[in-house]
């Protein structure tokens, strides 16, 4: 069993009060904390040994470079991709999604169907409507039941020769669903169409293996697994990578250059133009070794324990409704009471130094389909404890009590 | 009385209060008793809307002198509109074409007025402006 006492000493921040109360942070989803041994890299990072990469002859530059080099290697172990190659830094999550549609939009044609799913954030929904607009392809999208799971026979009458590509999140940001995506590539492939995952919620909680899955692409974010933001990574089988043209042009993509011809560099460098995040995608390998070191199974089992008691407690206060429950979820809970408007209980529970998210998260289309403005989301990581909860169960029974 | 005075009065009253808790409970009494939007001008075109609650606004002049309603889907954000409307309303629009919120900040309240809160209240306060240059329009 995971050892939180110990755990929470890594992270500094989990020691400040906000408005005079001890911080209890439940807005994991959106961005987790970053733990001391992360914090010192970033700072080794900037007082040893900044500099530019992949260019320099001199010693800064090539340690700058082998740092960020052996980060993507940790990267490629932790996802278990075949090649390191495969492995593209990014900005994050949005940028690896924006980074494949563009590609498709030179092999999409009139006629060509794109899936989403219903649970999808606005950045996994805007990139394929703009791609749509340029190709003449249409969106489809699966729907979901009450619980918030996708359905899956629904899914597969959607499936047919037209069909190139299938997005879909692994972990629904709003509602913490966990999508069966072993079954939505399968029933993918069979009609020869590729898909793209987004793990920006799943990667803080599970260790996906894109070659079991057999996925062809895989994006997230390091600020969500204890790394800095602006910084990701986008997973792509090598043919598929090799496939789509480059997204920016720029230097480090290039591999001769003149006026008349510019031929590109071979991957993962066709698609990092520019100067990248160096510190920041050092500091993700470090994250990544962080969360191994405490061990993914570990933490599952722990977040999972955290779930069921934060579900049990809160479903014990009269006229509290909890959205997403579905069989297969992460420590995401997302709930309204009465009617009372979740920006008033946020107000209220963070002038008592709680920290929740509270609005549509970015999944309007979700919030329609329940009818609601919005909801209040508690979603825990596993540095949170019990106690905590208890503390935010108390502070929310008193921000009900003000409201109604 | 004047903007001013209304303000100094809001600034007297929220000065009894010993901590957040009576001060936000104040403000959602205030809320409460909002005076409420007739239903016809909760429309499209009267809507503000910020990122987490939605704000109505409607205007009327009488005798020179403008008149504020107003609604929210947030009790919270309803409670700072009523303090808002109660400084502006009533008021001739010159007054309120020159009046500032700095006594927001003396309250204990100016989080609310942050341009990122995104709650449509910094929204809200242009729009007053706004009728109130359309009427000191007619006026002239």
């Amino acid at each position: 069993m995971l050892d939180v006492k110990n755990i929470r000493q890594d992270f500094p921040i989990l020691n400040r009060t906000v408005n005079g109360k001890p911080l209890i942070y439940f807005d994991n989803a959106a961005t987790s904390q970053t733990p001391q041994q992360v914090i010192d890299v970033i700072v080794d990072y900037y007082t040893n040994y900044n500099a530019n990469i992949h260019r320099g002859v001199h010693s800064l530059s090539q340690e700058a470079t082998d740092a960020y080099e052996q980060s993507r290697l940790k990267i490629q172990n932790h996802f278990n991709a075949k090649h390191s190659h495969e492995i593209i830094f990014t900005s994050g999550t949005t940028h690896g999604i924006n980074l494949v549609a563009n590609g498709f939009s030179s092999l999409l044609k009139k006629g060509d169907e794109i899936i989403v799913s219903a649970l999808e954030h606005h950045s996994n929904i805007v990139p394929w409507q703009m791609l749509c607009e340029r190709t003449g392809a249409s969106l489809k999208v699966i729907p979901m039941n009450n619980n918030g799971e996708l359905i899956l026979s629904e899914y597969e009458a959607l499936l047919n020769d037209n069909t190139k590509l299938v997005f879909v999140n692994h972990i629904s940001n709003a509602l913490g669903t966990i999508n069966p995506i072993e079954k939505i590539i399968e029933k993918a492939h069979a009609v020869g169409a590729a898909v793209l995952v987004d793990g920006a919620q799943s990667c803080p909680h599970i260790k996906p293996d894109v070659q079991a899955l057999d996925v062809d692409f895989y994006v997230c974010s390091a600020h969500k697994m204890c790394g800095p933001t602006g910084v990701g990574m986008l997973y792509g089988k090598e043919a598929w990578l090799n496939k789509l043209p480059p997204y920016q042009g720029g230097g480090e993509m290039i591999a001769e250059v003149s006026f008349e011809k510019t031929t590109y560099a071979g991957l993962p460098h066709k698609f990092e133009a520019g100067t990248p995040n160096i510190c920041g995608g050092i500091a993700f390998g470090a994250a990544l070794d962080y969360m191994n070191a405490i061990g993914f199974d570990a933490i599952a089992e722990y977040e999972n324990d955290l779930l069921d008691y934060g579900t049990t407690e809160l479903l014990k206060i009269e006229g509290l409704k909890i959205y997403g429950t579905a069989k297969e979820k992460t420590s995401v809970i997302s709930f309204n009471v009465n009617s009372i408007h979740p920006y008033d209980i946020g107000t209220i529970l963070d002038k008592m130094g709680i920290a929740v998210r509270t609005g549509h998260h970015c999944a309007q289309p979700i919030m329609d389909f329940y009818n609601i403005p919005g909801t209040i989301r508690a979603s825990f990581m596993f540095y949170n404890t019990k106690e905590e909860i208890d503390a935010f169960i108390t502070a929310l029974k008193k921000a009900i009590m003000m409201l109604s | 009385m004047t903007i001013e005075e209304v303000q100094n009065e809001i600034i007297d009253e929220f000065s009894m209060f010993e901590d957040w808790e009576e001060r936000y409970q104040y403000m959602i009494d205030l809320g409460k008793d909002l005076p409420i939007i007739d239903e016809k001008y909760k429309t499209e075109a009267n809507i503000i809307k910020g990122c987490q609650s939605k704000v109505w606004v409607h205007a009327n002049m009488e005798d020179d002198k403008v008149n504020f309603t107003a609604d929210s889907d947030a009790i919270i954000t309803k409670g700072i509109i009523a303090i808002l409307i109660r400084t502006f309303s009533n008021q001739h629009p010159k007054a309120i074409i020159e009046a500032n919120t700095d006594f927001i900040d003396k309250i204990g309240l100016k989080e609310h007025l942050s341009p990122t809160r995104a709650n449509g209240l910094v929204s809200m306060i242009k729009q007053l402006k706004m009728y109130a240059i359309a009427y000191q329009t007619q006026l002239n």
